[in-house]
C-alpha cells in the first residue's frame, strides 16, 4: 500500500494548490521580493478574490500561476500545482498546452489579449485549431457559441468585427470568450473591470459569476475594490507586502476583519453612510520597500499594535474562525474584539 | 484666515463664484483624407452655477462630458458657444481677461505624473506659476516651501526631488500645492484621487477638506466614485452624453434620485455585504457614443421607463424638489409620460 502515486494531502481535491510561492525580480541593484511565500488552495468551481493595493503582489501571484513573468529576470520558488500539473516544472510544449487549455487569463486592458489586425472570430477559431487540432470551420462554430455564451448581441455579425470596432464592455466580453475558447478549468482575472464604467462593470461581474456557476469554472479575481471582491467571490484573500495576510469567507473578512491591515483598509473607505465632514481614518506611512522588506510582519512599520514579537519573523497563520485565518501575532487584542489572553 | 473677506470677492456670498450658461463643445473627429469625420457632441448645452465656498460634485460615465466641461472651464479648449461668468464678470470681457481668470481657477488632473514636468524638481514645479506671473525666484521658492509643508511634504526632504522620485500620493500632493501656488479661488479636481490606493486616497481627501477650510476655496470635484462624491460635495451634478441629467443637493440626489440614470448608476455600485449582492444589472449595454446621440431624451435607449414621448421630445432640466433639478419627463407633470405626476387640479 505504499504506491508513491499522489500524496494524500489536503491538496488532492484542490484544483489549485500553492505552497510557499515566492517571486523575486532580479536585474535591479537588489532583488525585489514581490511575493514572499504565499499559500492557498482553490477547489474546482470556486471563486477567490485577491484583494490588495498596488505593489501588494496580487498581480504577480496571478501571473506566476500562468508563468507569464519574464523568465530571465524572475526567480519563482515554491510549489504551484494546477489540475495535477507541476506548473513550475512544465517544459515549453506542455506550458503552451497548459496556457489556454487548463488556465486562461483576462486583463484590465483587452488590447493586451486581442490582436488588433485580426477579426475576433478568427482569433478564437485559431486558438481552438491550435489546441484541439480541430478544423477552422469548427473553430468558428465554437467562436459563435462562445459569443452567445458571453451575451454579445448579434453574435454572428460581431465575429467579423475587429477589436477597435467594439465598445469597451463588448471588447471585455470578447476577451472572456477568447479565454474560454479551449475550455479551461481555471480563469485568472487581473482587474478586468477596473477601467470600465460602473454600469458596464456590474454587467461583466455578473457574467463572470454566471460562467463560474454554469461551467464549473474556478476563478481567481485580482482587485483593489472591496465591493467588487465581494460581488464576484465567496472567499477573499487580502494581500499586503507580498504576503497573504488574511483569508476567509468574503462576509467574514469584510464584516469582522482580523488583521490590522484589513481593518485599516476597510476603515479608510468611504461608504454610503459615512457622515459628511468626518475625518477619514488613514493608515500612516506607506507600503514596504520590497527590495528591503521589514524582517517580520510586513505591516509592522505602519501598525498601531506593533510589538517586539512582530519584528521577530513572519507571523504564523492563526485561525480566527473555521476557514478564516490571519497572519498576526496580536489577533484578538486587535480592533477591540474579544479580549484574548496574551501568551 | 477663515472668516476674513476675500478682497477679490465682488458680488458677496449670494453671487455664484462661477456661472456657466449654454456651454457647447463639439469636436470634429478624425475622418478620411479629404473628408471631415463625424461630430462628437462632447458638451451639448450645459448650464450650472457654483456657489462661493461650496463643493460641486460632477459624476457620469466616460463620454458624458465631465472632463471636457472641466477643460472648457480652464480654457484648455475653447467652447463653441456659451458663456463663463466668474464672480459676476464675463470671461473675455474687459473686466476679466484670461490671465486674471486663470490665476483664480486652477485644476488638478487624474494622472499625477503626466501633469508634472519631469525636468523640474518638486519645489521648482510649485514655484513655476508665481514666477511666470512676476514673482522673484526667491519669493516664489519661499512660498513653494510653505505650500509643500502645507500639503504634508517636508520641503527639505522633498523639494529637490524629481517627480519620478516620489510616490503617486506624494505626486498628487505636489500637483495640489502647484495648483494653490497662485492663490486660486476655484479648484477643479478632475478624478484627482481616482488613481490612488484607497488608504492614500483617504489621506488626500482629508488634505483637500483642510485646504478648503483654511484657504476658503471652492471646489468642482469630478469623479466616477459616487460614494466619494457624496462625501465631498454639497451639491452634485450628474451628466449623461454631454448634458446635465440631474443637479441638486448631494444627499437628496443620492438618497432619492429623480432621474432613472442616476438611480441606475447608484444601483450598479457593488455592495460589500455578500447578502446584498447585485443579481441583475441595472442597465444593459455600454453608454452610447456621443457622436450620434439618440433623439429626444438621450438616455431613452437604455431607460427601462422609456415611453413614446422620450424618443421625440428632449426633456428640459426642470425643478422636481427644492433646488433639485432633473431632466426626465417622468418628473414633470403633464409631460405626456404615463408615469409623470398629474397636473395639479384647480380645487
Amino acid at each position: 500500500m505504499n504506491a508513491p502515486l499522489r500524496t494524500p494531502d489536503a491538496a488532492t481535491d484542490a484544483l489549485v494548490h500553492v505552497r510557499n510561492l515566492t517571486v523575486d525580480f532580479l536585474g535591479g541593484r537588489k532583488p525585489v521580493r514581490a511575493v514572499g511565500g504565499v499559500d492557498f488552495d482553490l477547489k474546482a468551481g470556486d471563486a477567490l478574490a485577491l484583494l490588495g493595493e498596488s505593489g501588494s503582489g496580487k498581480s504577480v501571484t496571478l501571473r506566476a500561476l500562468m508563468r507569464l513573468l519574464p523568465e530571465k529576470r524572475t526567480r519563482i520558488g515554491g510549489t504551484v500545482r494546477v489540475d495535477g500539473q507541476d506548473v513550475l516544472a512544465l517544459g515549453r510544449r506542455s506550458l503552451a498546452a497548459y496556457r489556454g487549455g487548463t488556465v486562461a487569463m483576462i486583463f484590465q486592458d483587452p488590447g493586451l489579449a486581442l490582436d488588433p489586425v485580426y477579426k475576433i472570430g478568427d482569433q478564437i477559431a485559431e486558438a481552438v485549431v491550435r489546441h484541439e487540432g480541430a478544423s477552422f470551420a469548427k473553430g468558428r462554430a465554437r467562436a459563435l457559441e462562445l459569443f452567445e455564451r458571453v451575451h454579445i448581441p448579434s453574435p454572428a455579425r460581431r465575429l467579423d468585427a475587429y477589436p477597435h470596432e467594439m465598445s469597451g464592455g463588448m471588447r471585455q466580453r470578447a476577451m472572456i470568450a477568447l479565454a474560454l475558447a479551449c475550455k479551461p478549468k481555471l480563469l485568472l482575472a487581473d482587474e478586468p473591470t477596473t477601467a470600465l464604467d460602473a454600469t458596464v462593470q456590474i454587467q461583466i461581474l455578473l457574467l463572470l459569476r454566471e460562467l463560474q456557476r454554469d461551467l464549473g469554472l474556478a476563478v481567481i479575481f485580482v482587485t483593489h475594490d472591496v465591493g467588487v471582491a465581494v460581488q464576484v467571490a465567496d472567499r477573499v484573500a487580502v494581500m499586503y507586502g507580498g504576503h497573504l495576510v488574511e483569508v476567509g469567507a468574503s462576509g467574514e473578512v469584510i464584516g469582522t476583519p482580523a488583521h490590522p491591515y484589513t481593518h485599516g483598509l476597510l476603515a479608510s473607505r468611504i461608504t454610503p453612510d459615512s457622515p459628511k465632514g468626518l475625518r477619514l481614518a488613514t493608515i500612516p506611512g506607506s507600503p514596504p520597500d520590497l527590495a528591503d522588506p521589514p524582517p517580520g510582519c510586513p505591516f509592522e512599520p505602519r501598525c498601531s499594535l506593533a510589538a517586539p514579537p512582530c519584528r521577530a519573523g513572519l507571523p504564523e497563520r492563526v485561525a480566527v474562525a473555521p476557514g478564516h485565518a490571519a497572519r498576526c501575532v496580536r489577533i484578538g487584542e486587535a480592533l477591540g474584539a474579544a479580549p484574548h489572553a496574551a501568551a | 484666515m477663515s472668516e476674513t473677506l476675500d478682497t477679490r470677492d465682488r458680488g458677496g456670498p449670494a453671487q455664484p463664484l462661477l456661472a456657466v450658461r449654454g456651454l457647447v463643445k463639439h469636436f470634429v473627429s478624425k475622418g478620411g483624407l479629404f473628408s471631415k469625420g463625424p461630430i462628437v457632441r462632447a458638451v451639448d448645452g450645459v448650464d450650472f452655477e457654483v456657489m462661493k465656498g461650496e463643493t460641486l460634485g460632477v459624476v457620469g460615465e466616460s463620454g458624458c462630458g465631465k472632463s471636457t466641461t472641466a477643460r472648457l472651464l480652464m480654457q484648455i479648449n475653447q467652447p463653441d458657444r456659451g458663456e463663463i461668468v466668474f464672480d459676476g464678470e464675463l470671461l473675455g470681457s474687459r473686466a476679466l481677461d484670461l490671465k486674471t481668470y486663470r490665476r483664480q481657477v486652477q485644476m488638478v488632473f487624474q494622472d499625477s505624473y503626466a501633469s508634472l514636468n519631469p525636468r523640474l524638481t518638486v519645489e521648482e514645479t510649485v514655484a513655476f506659476g508665481p514666477q511666470s506671473h512676476g514673482q522673484s525666484r526667491k519669493e516664489a521658492l519661499g512660498r513653494a516651501h510653505d505650500l509643500l509643508r502645507r500639503v504634508g511634504l517636508e520641503p527639505r526632504r522633498f523639494g529637490g526631488r524629481y517627480p519620478h522620485e516620489v510616490s503617486g500620493g506624494q505626486r498628487q500632493r505636489v500637483n495640489i500645492a502647484r495648483a494653490l501656488a497662485l492663490e486660486p479661488r476655484l479648484l477643479i479636481l478632475d478624478e484627482a484621487v481616482s488613481a490612488l490606493d484607497k488608504s492614500v486616497e483617504a489621506q488626500v481627501l482629508n488634505l483637500l477638506a483642510d485646504l478648503k477650510r483654511d484657504f476658503g476655496l471652492t471646489y468642482i470635484f469630478i469623479s466616477h466614485d459616487l460614494n466619494v462624491v457624496r462625501f465631498m460635495s454639497d451639491r452634485v451634478m450628474v451628466m449623461y452624453l454631454g448634458q446635465v441629467a440631474e443637479l441638486g443637493p448631494a444627499d437628496d440626489i443620492l438618497a432619492s434620485p429623480r432621474h432613472p440614470y442616476t438611480a441606475a448608476l447608484l444601483a450598479s455600485q457593488p455592495s460589500t455585504d455578500p447578502q446584498a449582492r447585485i443579481s441583475e444589472a441595472p442597465l444593459t449595454g455600454d453608454p452610447p457614443n456621443p457622436i450620434n446621440p439618440p433623439p429626444g431624451c438621450r438616455f431613452h435607449t437604455r431607460c427601462r421607463f422609456a415611453a413614446p414621448v422620450c424618443s421625440t421630445r428632449e426633456p428640459g432640466l426642470d425643478p422636481v424638489a427644492p433646488s433639485h433639478l432633473a431632466a426626465c419627463h417622468m418628473a414633470v407633470p403633464g409631460s405626456g409620460h404615463p408615469e409623470a405626476p398629474s397636473l395639479p387640479m384647480a380645487a
